[in-house]
């Protein structure tokens, strides 16, 4: 059952992977993204690391997927001429790819080659059986990695700080509501009350 | 074959029952929470509301059902179909999913996994796609602003959601929801994070689009935002949707902050009355609250809800976080 369940999650995963480049619709593209987000999750829950597969569609298909939908519906891309230089940039992108998939397998094959890494693979997982996911990753996470995972929050630190920069351009001549000096204002110079006759204006 | 029936045929039988158990009631809660509206809102305004179909007008939201159920649905000729068609579907089912990990009574819960909080969060997090979706396909100026503000609506609150959550899940020790309201049955928790229990309600609000944030189907603006061009069925489920949503974070509040089914006082007149009771209470109260904002409060504009949710809401919760960790370490009330 449990095989039937991942060869399904894999094939769709594939699947719509392969059809998120060949899509005509880039929307269709970004969608068939959040399709394999979603399937690649699947496969998480599988491998019992719920917690992974949770932050894994929050992340990816809550933010950062949202994003690509609105840039790509806000600049409506044509499929037809993102085509235009396929033939040109396709050695390069052949070659990008090559090393990517032989950094991929030496990460995750390197076991076989070197006999030795595989105890730095097998080292650092706690008993499933006393530990929720969730509490392993934080043991693991908070103490052996604590400096790596800090590294890794200043470095997001820098790329928004750097792309707040880009954007952060300060105008003259803009009015502006400052809501806190609007609360703040006494009573006296808001409203005036005045009893007004009947039959009289004010 | 004997093998087959005991470890997947009956488990699958068995779940079908519960979500059966599970969603006629949420259906039926959604109509009726339809009815609730216009009759709270109606006394609000000094009037009196859907009084004609039915006894005290009771038979109102099967008369709207019925008329939705029988109108033509029309697809826009510049539509994207498929995506069209879709997006109401997303809307409708995203807003079902989430009632897996809701434990509305101990031990009465579809699945109640380790992760709870953060399956809900993520369902709560994937609401946009079914109106950026819809905004897009439609293909018309209305509909896609709608769907825009929406999304920069929705990851605005998200973020303060999380925060917010953080600091209850620290107190709590846990991720599954059974246990988070099992931790509050000394203290609830929106005594010691009272700020974070209103911060929380008012994001709720902005993360279904309700008024006051109700800026995704602004009608004065945007005839309806996302849904201007839908109609019958597809319109119904994004009502559907829209609705269920509420009542969906409205139990998130109550699990988090209100002790979910616990009884105000563990004493025998209230041990007596069954978890579901006090649940159902608790999240009927924070609807009324919704329901009230509607009626109470008028909408506001753009550039002050994303001020709210970026420099109000963001440094409070993350301030707040900060707090609690500090507080539970220093007192070490931290949770086993």
């Amino acid at each position: 059952m449990t095989a039937f369940v991942f060869y399904l999650f894999a094939a769709l995963s594939v699947a719509s992977g392969a059809m998120v480049v060949t899509a005509r619709n880039p929307v269709h593209s970004v969608l068939f993204l959040i399709l394999t987000f979603f399937n690649v999750a699947g496969l998480f829950v599988l491998l019992g690391a719920e917690f992974v597969a949770m932050i894994m569609v929050i992340v990816y298909v809550g933010a950062v997927a949202v994003l690509f939908l609105f840039v790509v519906m806000m600049l409506d891309i044509h499929a037809v001429t993102l085509r235009e230089g396929f033939l040109k940039i396709l050695p390069l992108g052949s070659a990008v790819a090559l090393v990517l998939l032989s950094e991929l397998t030496l990460v995750f094959a390197g076991w076989v080659l070197a006999p030795d890494i595989d105890a730095v693979r097998a080292a650092p997982a706690p008993d499933l059986a006393e530990l929720s996911n969730t509490e392993a990753i934080g043991a693991v996470l908070y103490t052996d990695y604590i400096y790596l995972f800090q590294l890794a929050g200043v470095v997001l630190l820098v790329g928004m700080i750097g792309s707040i920069m880009l954007t952060l351009r300060a105008r003259s001549g803009v009015k502006r509501q400052d809501p806190l000096a609007q609360a703040a204002r006494p009573l006296e110079d808001c409203i005036e009350v005045k009893k007004v006759a009947i039959g009289k204006g004010v | 074959m004997a093998d087959l029936w005991t470890n997947f045929l009956w488990p699958l039988i068995l779940i079908l029952i519960k979500i059966m158990a599970f969603v006629l009631p949420l259906l039926m809660a959604v109509a009726y929470l339809t009815y609730a509206e216009r009759k709270v809102i109606a006394a609000m305004h000094l009037r009196k509301g859907p009084n004609v179909v039915g006894p005290f007008g009771l038979l109102q939201p099967m008369a709207d059902g019925l008329k939705l159920f029988i109108k033509e649905t029309v697809v826009p000729t510049g539509a994207n179909p498929l995506v069209f068609l879709l997006a109401p579907v997303v809307t409708f089912v995203l807003a079902l999913v989430g009632w897996a990990v809701i434990p509305v009574a101990d031990g009465w819960v579809i699945a109640d996994i380790n992760v709870g909080i953060l399956y809900l969060f993520a369902v709560s997090s994937l609401g946009i796609y079914g109106i950026i979706m819809a905004g897009w396909a439609s293909n018309s100026k209305y509909s896609f602003l709608g769907a825009l503000r929406s999304a920069a609506q929705m990851v605005s609150y998200e973020v303060s959601i999380g925060f917010v959550i953080i600091s209850v899940l620290m107190s709590a020790g846990s991720l599954n929801l059974s246990n988070i309201v099992r931790a509050q049955s000394g203290l609830w928790y929106f005594i010691p994070h009272f700020p974070m229990f209103v911060l929380f309600l008012i994001s709720a609000l902005a993360e279904t689009n309700r008024t006051p944030f109700d800026l995704p189907e602004a009608e004065s603006e945007l005839v309806g935002g996302y849904n201007t061009e839908y109609s019958a069925m597809t319109f119904a489920m994004f009502f559907l949707g829209e609705y269920a949503n509420m009542i969906l974070m409205s139990s998130l509040c109550t699990i988090l902050f209100l002790g979910g089914w616990l009884p105000p006082v563990a004493v025998a007149p209230f041990t007596w009355v069954p978890g579901i009771v006090w649940f159902a209470l608790k999240v009927a109260a924070v609807l009324f609250f919704y329901l009230w904002a509607r009626a109470t409060l008028p909408r506001y504009r753009y550039d002050q809800l994303m001020r709210l949710g970026w420099k109000i809401f963001l440094p409070l919760s993350l301030g707040w976080v900060v707090v609690t960790a500090v507080a539970l370490h220093l007192f070490g009330w931290l949770p086993k």
